[in-house]
């Protein structure tokens, strides 16, 4: 039960604490506290009929004794204790606080290269160490770079707080990438479901304040990701591709939520980004089976994704499709174009390889397998690209001791 | 909090008229941050070619003519002001003239306590 109300609003009551406290680590402390509190409390006297208000509360308490400890030294501290003693209570529930620390986290006066990392720990509650993994770097390297992040906002001021509304649409564009990120970072290492959940909901919390198309685009682009969850691994954890998933795992409820908002994004006169990238997984939701998929419309959409963001990657996902659409052949030089830009880029190695198999050129696909297998870095993509590798070699074999035979 | 708002620019980039017209425009921002109550001090600086920088170096004065660093773009002027947060901030150093053909840096003041008050 305790574990459960910690999951979900650890990060809740943290955000909460920061507006109110307007410091990253006495609030941490303070949340800390408040939830060993209620471990001994609730476990004798029983829940409270708002643990969330209950937590901050006692958080705030728990500040505030900590600051009239310490406010002797400190004239910074001695403010807050002023102003909390000033405001003392209030809805704690009003605005999701937890939105107000990411428009701080991604606060253009943070370096990009922190944004992200900050949004990750402070609002996501990932661990240093995992976001470090996540982004190829040491811990303390990661720690470094959170420090510095916390220490800009309170030193310089960055308030938490929502944007006005002329600032918003200025101050999106980093959100919704962070926000993206997060949805990645759950969805490509299988474990963390709750963290694209959490991108879900903060998007979801966003559309809401703003209906910005890129914002709906976003949403319906995790929408229909999602729907796939539970079709893109079988039993033991193995990456099943879109073509070969069994289609009546998708979830319908998803997708038809995540069509709606393609549809309501791509209505505006402004198309970006993620709402192209939603059309283009709307296609595939709306083939009832792989056949049936539209690789015209799917190759169109990619050309105007390029034109709104000419990245190798959209050039590689492009190549796919027109593989699907004219064959192999026809998209590998499309890829070997890409090998020089993404050389550190696994699928880039993955896709030439999958390409040359279909050619019927093992030696060639096995030899990118192998690249693509040296750079990968999660486990069931490691494990999918093993049995590729596997199968590549039995058939090789095959054709080996078949032209063997013929020289005896 | 306070901020000093640092205005950088290439020096020699505006001809006369428009420097004078740059200090009007400047006067009157710092006019409505008074009405704000936002204005703690404001000016324009002379050119580099005025500067002078000192060191003290094992109780030796050390004297140059020059600037701190010989760079394309310089400080040509500040303002000291009160806001909210770093967004309220931002929001008054994009009113500044300067900020339209040189660089605001604003930088947060320690509020150092026991200093004299004027």
């Amino acid at each position: 039960m305790l574990e459960e109300i910690y999951a979900r609003e650890y990060r809740r009551v943290f955000a909460t604490l920061v507006r109110l406290l307007g410091d990253f680590d006495l609030a941490e402390e303070a949340t800390q506290e408040a939830f060993a509190i209620a471990a001994d409390r609730w476990r004798a006297e029983g829940l409270p009929s708002n643990p969330r208000a209950w937590l901050v509360s006692t958080g705030r308490f728990k500040a505030i004794d900590s600051i009239r400890r310490r406010a002797r030294f400190d004239q910074q501290l001695q403010k807050i204790a002023e102003q909390l003693e000033q405001h003392p209570e209030e809805d704690y529930d009003v605005v999701d606080d937890r939105l107000r620390l990411i428009f701080t986290c991604c606060h253009p006066a943070i370096a990009p290269s922190i944004q992200v990392p900050l949004t990750l720990r402070e609002v996501c509650g990932l661990r240093t160490e995992e976001i470090a993994a996540a982004f190829l770097t040491t811990p303390t390297t990661m720690a470094q770079r959170i420090v510095r992040g916390k220490a800009k906002i309170r030193g310089a001021g960055i308030a938490y707080k929502v944007p006005e509304q002329e600032e918003l649409p200025a101050r999106l564009d980093s959100v919704l990438s962070v926000i993206y990120l997060v949805y990645n970072e759950g969805y490509s290492s299988l474990a963390r479901t709750d963290l694209s959940l959490e991108a879900i909901r903060l998007a979801r919390l966003l559309v809401e304040l703003l209906p910005d198309p890129e914002a709906l685009g976003l949403l319906a682009l995790m929408l229909l990701q999602e729907s796939r969850r539970e079709a893109r691994t079988d039993a033991g954890g193995d990456l099943i591709l879109l073509d070969d998933q069994d289609r009546s795992l998708w979830k319908a409820d998803l997708i038809a939520e995540g069509l709606a908002l393609v549809g309501a994004a791509l209505a505006s006169p402004s198309v970006g980004a993620y709402a192209l990238q939603a059309s283009i997984s709307a296609e595939h939701a709306r083939a009832v089976h792989p056949q049936d998929t539209d690789w015209d419309r799917i190759v169109a959409l990619y050309d105007l994704l390029l034109r709104a963001d000419p990245s190798p990657i959209v050039q590689l996902n492009r190549a796919v499709a027109v593989a699907m659409r004219d064959g192999p052949a026809i998209a590998l030089p499309l890829v070997e174009a890409l090998l020089q830009p993404l050389s550190d880029y696994h699928l880039v190695h993955a896709v030439q390889a999958d390409f040359y198999r279909r050619l019927g050129q093992p030696v060639q696909a096995e030899s990118a397998y192998r690249k693509a297998l040296l750079l990968a870095r999660q486990e069931p993509e490691k494990r999918f690209l093993e049995k590729r590798l596997s199968e590549l070699s039995i058939s090789d074999r095959a054709v080996r001791q078949l032209g063997g035979g013929e020289e005896e | 909090m306070k901020y000093l708002l640092l205005v950088y620019g290439e020096e020699g980039l505006l001809n006369e008229d428009e420097m004078q017209k740059c200090y009007q425009e400047s006067t009157r921002v710092c006019e409505k941050l008074d009405q704000k109550g936002q204005f703690l001090g404001a000016s324009p600086l002379q050119p580099v070619a005025l500067a002078t920088s000192v060191r003290v170096r094992e109780g030796r004065r050390l004297v140059t003519d020059g600037p701190f660093a010989e760079t394309r773009e310089q400080l040509g002027g500040y303002f000291l002001v009160e806001a909210g947060d770093l967004d309220e901030a931002i929001e008054i150093a994009a009113q500044i003239p300067g900020a339209g053909w040189g660089t605001v840096e604003i930088r947060p003041v320690v509020e150092q306590a026991g200093l004299p008050r004027k």
